[in-house]
């Protein structure tokens, strides 16, 4: 099958793919657990990658990027809390209209800046955040000659930019602020019911904008990692749905920070797999006979429902079977254990399958917190 | 209840919001070094000065009534169909497996066999997300945001592995044959002797298809008594169930139709204008319909209304894009305006309103 060095490389792009997922998931998370649905992280998320990159290609300086990059992200965020949490709107509209504010305004600020079709320069070696190479490790030329341990060593652990290693690292911080903290306990208790958090005494409306701020960190932090690190400079919608793919991870992980980077990195090693592997075969008997298992399932789960039941899940068990068929027939006559293509955008559309088996509540309900989407008003 | 007077609420709030939108990206033209004026200038001598303008004004209008009017009718059962690009996409793919498989002898045949397709097609893939959130409780924003993401990898499963013609690189079909061409406006204005009107412009019969759209809408909601339990359901579920209506028939009905008029959009954009099957045919107009709807305040009137607002801007964009330094994504940040002031950020611009009514009715006593 592959070597062991060659599911190492796989597993270190998975990483570096993961990254700026988690960071996003991890923004949803606590905008979320506070009462907030943020559907608008993708436009932060591309707001802070183009702004860290046009503050880093002109002052060549990384860093000041990457503050520009968080405070940017940080005002979308702080424009979401004004429309949602003061002035009471739709957090999905505001949200839906910080993905085109950021989609356009990143594009024609761009264009008047550098004047290069609405993306900006390549980035300088001060201007990127550039890998870092723990002590002891062999270089990329030799690493085939090492051993294991070595190799596990060298190529996942170290060879990261610093972003990574902090994407990694508020896993724990966040757990911990949510959980072991009255600030964290407070956060969710204002997602579950803001009513009771408001007769103790405590403000609703800073808990909700604090946890969107910190979401705005996030982002940020984010947006700077795809600009200035997995690539070296801002291109016209870069975030590429990113942002959707975080949301995706968020209710997969249940808004629980550690099944968060669990997520992130299943999904990291989607686009990993994908990227690596143009062509992924499998023995057409495996494929078709998963397929048909699907389809028996779902038949056999309708069995006892109502007729709506029956007509939507037993139309697309029908639909299955249909393409276990098609693939059976096409190798009808060079035998059944020949090997089939797996599309490749099968893979790419993975994880937003498994977002909607799982939002289904076939696999493992994810309840999302109860107060979440509604603008909290005082009783008068 | 009522502070204000209906017309307000009908009329002024929204040309508010746009003029609001309108001021900022004023000031954003002004800030790269354009004049503003001269832009608006631009957009309308390009737009409403040559028939071609208007041409391409109105197909991406048509495209726009269709999105406007989805978004409008899962808004009246308070569901947020934000799934509108991805029913589009699926209702493409049954335009092109309708036009290219069936020999239709007629383009008025191959219409009403590409509105059918389109429609089914759009329906089933707005009816999964509708039965998961009937029966399952998942939310239908995130659903739908999945479904587009999910229809963006089956149109490109079909146009590279299946549609694509032997030897073509390019991700399309074929082409359609010539008897499911649609006439464009072009066409028509020249059965009436003006060949030289529309030239080129890509407007065709789909308009009034649109149309006809709105006015089916119009009655569907407000005056068919399943209008009428689709509305109950939008305003107040609990005492709609009291009345009768029964949530999970309404909630798939409401977004079927959604999808239907999603996927009817593909008539326009696949059968009218590209001839054959394209990638990214449906060009964000499933988002655009939601600031459409918004605007619009979900009645087919403001939609249309709307709907002609977008085309213009769409078509003035282009203008801008070719002519200035303004590149054509101005028009998504002007979108973002309206969708922020008339959805998001509308207590702001009512607020004021209700506060001057209100005082006005206390001086009157």
């Amino acid at each position: 099958m592959i070597d062991f060095l060659t599911l190492l490389q796989v597993l270190d792009s998975s990483l570096r793919l993961a990254t700026p997922l988690l960071l996003v998931c991890l923004a949803g998370l606590f905008s979320e657990r506070a009462g907030i649905f943020d559907i608008g992280l993708e436009g932060k998320l591309l707001a802070a990658a183009f702004v860290s990159a046009a503050f880093a290609s002109i002052t060549g300086s990384v860093w000041l990027g990457l503050l520009a990059g968080i405070l940017a992200s940080i005002m979308l965020s702080l424009l979401h809390g004004l429309a949602s949490i003061t002035l009471r709107g739709d957090q999905i509209i505001s949200g839906v209209a910080i993905n085109f504010l950021a989609a356009g305004l990143t594009v024609v600020i761009a264009q008047d800046l550098f004047g290069q079709g609405g993306r900006t320069p390549p980035l300088k070696s001060g201007g990127r955040f550039e890998p870092i190479n723990f002590p002891g490790t062999t270089s990329s030329k030799e690493i085939s000659d090492a051993g294991p341990l070595m190799q596990l060593y060298s190529e996942l652990f170290s060879g990261h930019s610093l972003l990574v290693y902090i994407a990694l690292l508020t896993v724990p911080i966040s757990w911990f602020l949510l959980y072991k903290t009255r600030y964290g306990l407070r956060l969710r208790a204002v997602g579950e019911n803001p009513a009771a958090v408001d007769t103790a005494g405590i403000s609703v409306i800073g808990l909700r904008y604090s946890a969107v701020v910190i979401g705005g960190v996030l982002c940020g932090i984010a947006g700077a990692y795809i600009a200035t690190s997995l690539q070296a400079n801002f291109t016209k919608d870069m975030s590429a749905g990113r942002g959707f793919i975080a949301l995706a991870a968020l209710i997969f992980a249940k808004w629980r920070p550690w099944y968060a980077l669990g997520a992130c990195l299943l999904f990291g090693f989607f686009f990993a797999v994908d990227t690596r592997f143009q062509n992924i075969l499998l023995p057409a008997w495996a494929l078709s006979g998963f397929l048909i298992f699907i389809a028996l399932g779902l038949m056999s789960y309708v069995w006892k429902k109502d007729l709506l039941d029956k007509v939507v899940l037993g139309g697309l068990a029908l639909g299955i079977s249909a393409i276990a068929i098609m693939v059976i027939s096409s190798v009808w006559n060079s035998g059944i254990s020949n090997q089939i293509k797996i599309p490749v955008v099968f893979i790419q559309s993975l994880p937003y399958i498994l977002t909607v088996v799982v939002l289904a509540g076939f696999v493992g309900k994810a309840i999302p917190p109860r107060a979440g989407g509604q603008p909290y008003v005082k009783e008068r | 209840m009522d502070i204000m007077p209906k017309w307000v609420d009908i009329i002024v709030v929204p040309l508010i919001s746009v003029f609001l939108a309108a001021f900022l990206s004023a000031l954003l033209i002004l800030a790269i070094g354009e004049s503003p004026i001269a832009a608006l200038n631009l957009m309308i001598e390009g737009t409403l000065f040559r028939s071609a303008g208007w041409g391409y004004m109105l197909y991406y209008t048509t495209n726009f009534i269709f999105t406007g009017l989805a978004v409008s009718v899962a808004f009246h059962a308070a569901l947020f169909n934000i799934g509108g690009e991805g029913q589009a996409m699926i209702g493409g793919l049954g335009v092109a497996l309708v036009c290219l498989f069936i020999p239709w002898p007629h383009w008025t045949l191959a219409i009403i066999g590409a509105s059918v397709a389109a429609a089914l097609f759009g329906m089933i893939w707005a009816g999964l997300p509708a039965y998961l959130q009937a029966k399952r409780g998942s939310h239908i924003v995130i659903t739908t945001i999945m479904f587009n993401f999910i229809a963006a990898g089956v149109l490109n499963f079909f146009l590279v592995d299946v549609l694509k013609p032997k030897g073509s690189m390019d991700p399309a079909s074929a082409n359609f044959p010539a008897t499911t061409h649609l006439p464009t406006f072009q066409d028509l204005a020249s059965l009436f002797g003006f060949e030289k009107a529309f030239r080129s412009a890509p407007a065709n019969v789909s308009f009034f298809i649109a149309l006809l759209a709105c006015v089916a809408v119009w009655y569907l909601i407000w005056r068919s008594p399943l209008g009428y339990e689709i509305r109950a359901l939008g305003k107040s579920g609990p005492a709609a169930r009291y009345a009768g209506v029964r949530p999970v028939k309404i909630i798939m009905i409401a977004m079927m139709i959604s999808g239907a008029l999603c996927g009817m959009m593909a008539i326009n954009t696949t059968q009218g204008e590209s001839e054959r099957l394209i990638l990214n045919f449906t060009e964000g107009a499933g988002f655009i319909g939601i600031a459409v709807a918004l605007m619009g305040r979900s009645h087919p009137f403001g939609v249309l209304m709307a709907a002609l607002l977008f085309g213009f801007l769409y078509q003035g964009g282009a203008e801008l894009a070719l002519w200035t330094k303004i590149p054509r994504e101005l028009i998504v940040v002007i979108q973002a305006l309206v969708i922020l002031f008339t959805g998001a950020l509308s207590l702001m611009v009512r607020a004021p309103l209700e506060s001057f009514f209100m005082s006005l009715q206390k001086a009157k006593g």
